[in-house]
């Protein structure tokens, strides 16, 4: 493509960064120099959200980042006769500038299939979304393919669920296509409920008809005319996005009656959820959009494909397991499986984020390796820390320690290990997270989100949040690990659905990896992390101290004694260990430190 | 119920369909109308999707969206997905706990600032972050930078 033009993008992260006052900018000032054809196109976010906002000048495909309404004037002169590129603006890698989008190793160690979209085509315009091929697979079904025949081209490709329990998508289609019902739904799940994670968010906001094409093919292929898109309540964006897809496929004919005249009709409705985690899965998810609180449905249930929604036959698939599926129709089942491993085909996607230099949504084949997605794409720690541990699959995987980065990410490996696919949250800790802490909070999660049916999980969870607690306030007994392992394995065996079975993962998973970190904090009442609020303390090195004053200023409760130019000295007694100090002693003196465990009484 | 807030609600509810399918759309609705869910509003919900009215309770607590009190002028949420938590999320509660004077989940007494916590607002390059009712996020803050936002705001 060759017309000039400069791409923003707009997604969540991006539009919080000021995009839409950067593109405004731009196309303000290109007015002024005169250059008021030149387009400011809006498209979904590319996601190297560390580089956020971020302009791209086409043709040559150059990349500005972290971009300011103030740099605008000079981004439009740059286009002008004669000018040049805004070289500060070029993104840089170990101090060397950077400048063509396709050279960032961000994005040229990165296998963008499902994200082909995002950043290039404006996620506001399905005649966009045409002109690179999009409804070529739903016309193809719908004029050339049997049922039967998407369903097997499905199966072939070895496409598994990125929900995150990975079943076999054609299977599940070709279960829903058997049943019989008057009535059939395919329900596209976009409940996101793992709090790390944000690739539904950003596919649903970057590539809405993708999503959309995928559902109507499904639609086509059991037999179905209904659907619903089940949206997380916190995404607003992607809901206005959603809404203008539906509308504007409806108008060119790729939804509703008749569909591209071949007589096949398939209509999509949104349905926002109300902001509970368990609505994630599938039976509590019909329950709601029934009207019912979301709970899921007690054993022993029928399966969704033969009685879902409405007890009617319903495809239940995540987002992007649907947006996989014109990939599969457009370029053949063998061209998706030629990606992956044996087990696991094609990409897997997930949103790196935590202590990684390189914050971002990325895609990359099945079997990767963690190092390649942490280290290679992601940067490693800032600063070249070393890397503590890795969280995948949310409150219900596992953290995985530095030794296992060569694990492969793909559905069975993760799990072997104790951790698993998850929905794509992947989260790199460094020496400062305590693991303790992480598996605190995640049973935190579990708890406030179960949703009560089972005693087990209701009450099991509390125990073993109230233990969990204990260990980090520095009121851990012997004992108490061997006691979270009973417990996890009775709440794991005691509940009907996956939150309560894997709500123990992240426990059992950081006790494996990392059970010396649980000892110190029973046995020797220290954080090692430095972060369990009763188990450090703050110190001031008499060294570094010049008796600024600084950090007796910022102390709420008056804990630092000192006159102005000496040594400044902690109240360990007083002290409430809120850490303001440590940001209030100025970097280059740096003399506060927050230790494990307490200080020595005379320090 | 007041008489401008009662026809919000008649509005809300004629634009629904009269069934049980359309009860979380409605509290939803009338949620983001409102500001929060008026005792006195449940009964008519009840009456036009065809449940008691013990289970539109039901389903407005099980849900973490729905708000029984009204809230303060300015939602202060904070972000407590993973990223921003491994960030230090925590202390940044913490500070505003204490400038506010209120715990999570509790309004001002002048009715000015509620403190909620949310999970992942899809910003994790910007942990640990703060939205300002819904839509105003504010990244890379530590405990100072988090009390500088609601001054900011005033
Ligand atoms: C507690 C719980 C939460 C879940 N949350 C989600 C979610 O947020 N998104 C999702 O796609 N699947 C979620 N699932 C998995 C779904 O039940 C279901 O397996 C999946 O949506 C099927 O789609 P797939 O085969 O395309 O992966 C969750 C399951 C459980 C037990
Ligand atoms: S965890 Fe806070 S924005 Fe994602």
């Amino acid at each position: 493509m060759t017309t000039r033009r400069f791409l923003i993008s707009r997604g969540t992260c991006c539009v919080s960064a000021g995009a839409d006052r950067v593109a405004d900018a731009l196309e303000t000032e290109l007015r002024k120099v005169g250059l008021g054809g030149i387009q400011v196109k809006r498209v979904g976010c590319p996601g190297f959200s560390q580089l956020d906002p971020v302009v791209i000048v086409e043709p040559e495909g150059l990349l500005y980042a972290e971009v300011r309404p103030e740099d605008a004037p000079e981004l439009a002169k740059s286009l002008t006769p004669g000018g040049q590129p805004v070289e500060r603006l070029f993104y840089r890698r170990n101090g060397e500038a950077v400048p063509r989008f396709a050279d960032i190793p961000y994005y040229r160690r990165q296998d963008r299939v499902l994200m082909k979209n995002c950043g290039t085509v404006n996620p506001e315009s399905v005649e966009d979304y045409v002109e690179v091929g999009g409804y070529a697979a739903l016309r193809k079904v719908l004029t050339g393919l049997t049922q039967v025949e998407v369903v097997e081209e499905v199966k072939r490709s070895g496409l598994r669920g990125l929900g995150g329990a990975g079943f076999a998508t054609g299977r599940k289609w070709e279960s829903c296509l058997r049943a019989k019902g008057e009535h059939k739904f395919v329900i596209c799940n976009g409940d996101e409920g793992d709090p790390g994670a944000f690739v539904d968010r950003s596919l649903l906001e970057g590539d809405p008809h993708s999503v959309l094409e995928g559902m109507a093919i499904a639609g086509y292929a059991v037999g179905a005319s209904t659907g619903y898109i089940y949206v997380r309540a916190e995404y607003p964006l992607a809901v206005r996005r959603l809404r203008m897809a539906i509308e504007q496929a409806r108008d060119f004919g790729f939804l509703g009656e008749n569909i591209l005249g071949t007589g096949f009709t398939f209509n999509l409705q949104i349905f926002q959820g109300a902001g509970a985690f368990v609505c994630g899965e599938s039976t509590a998810l019909t329950q709601s959009i029934e009207g019912y609180r979301g709970m899921p449905r007690p054993l022993p249930r029928p399966r969704t494909t033969e009685a879902g929604l409405n007890a009617s036959p319903t495809v239940l698939n995540n987002v992007k397991t649907f947006a996989a599926i014109r990939w599969i129709i457009n370029e053949g089942a063998a061209w998706f499986a030629a990606r992956g491993t044996a087990r696991s085909k094609g990409t897997a996607l997930f949103s790196l984020t935590g202590k990684v230099a390189n914050c971002g949504l990325i895609e990359v084949p099945m079997g990767a390796t963690l190092r390649e997605v942490v280290c290679e794409i992601g940067g490693g720690v800032p600063g070249g820390k070393p890397i503590k541990a890795i969280q995948t699959g949310g409150p219900s995987g596992g953290c995985l320690p530095a030794n296992l980065l060569d694990t492969p990410v793909d559905f069975d490996s993760l799990a072997a290990v104790g951790s698993m696919m998850g929905s794509g949250g992947m989260v790199v800790m460094d020496e400062e997270t305590c693991m303790v802490d992480i598996a605190r909070y995640f049973m935190d999660f579990c708890k406030k989100e179960s949703c009560g049916q089972c005693p087990l999980c209701r009450l099991g969870t509390v125990q073993m949040l109230s233990t969990l607690t204990a260990i980090t306030e520095g009121r851990g007994k012997a004992g108490d690990i061997d006691l979270l392992l009973e417990l996890s394995e009775a709440v794991a065996r005691g509940s009907i659905c996956g939150l309560g079975q894997s709500a123990p993962n992240p426990v059992l998973s950081t006790i494996r990896h990392f059970r010396d970190e649980y000892e110190a904090h029973i046995n020797e009442r220290a954080c090692p992390a430095r972060v369990c609020k009763a188990l450090i303390s703050y110190y001031i090195s008499p060294e570094r101290c010049v008796g600024c004053g600084l950090c007796s200023k910022e102390c709420p409760v008056d804990a630092i004694r000192g006159e102005r130019r000496q040594i400044h000295v902690i109240d360990q007694d007083r002290c409430t260990r809120c850490g303001l100090c440590v940001n209030a002693c100025p970097e280059r003196f740096a003399a506060v430190e927050r230790q494990p465990g307490q200080v020595p009484a005379n320090a | 119920m007041s008489e401008e807030q009662l026809a919000r609600l008649r509005e809300i509810l004629a634009a629904h369909e009269g069934k049980r399918g359309s009860l979380i759309p409605i509290l939803q609705d009338v949620q983001s109308a409102l500001g929060y869910l008026p005792e006195a509003a449940m009964p008519h919900i009840a009456r036009h999707t065809g449940v008691s009215a013990g289970q539109v309770y039901g389903v407005a607590g099980f849900f973490a969206q729905f708000h029984l009190k009204p809230r303060g002028r300015k939602v202060v949420s904070v972000c407590k997905g993973t990223a921003c938590h491994v960030q230090g999320a925590t202390r940044v509660m913490e500070r505003l706990e204490e400038h506010l004077g209120i715990k999570e989940g509790e309004t001002t007494p002048d009715g000015e600032y509620t403190l909620e916590s949310v999970a992942c607002v899809g910003c994790c390059a910007l942990a640990p972050c703060v939205v300002v009712n819904n839509d105003d996020v504010h990244g890379r803050l530590d405990p100072h930078a988090a009390v500088a936002v609601l001054a900011k705001d005033k």
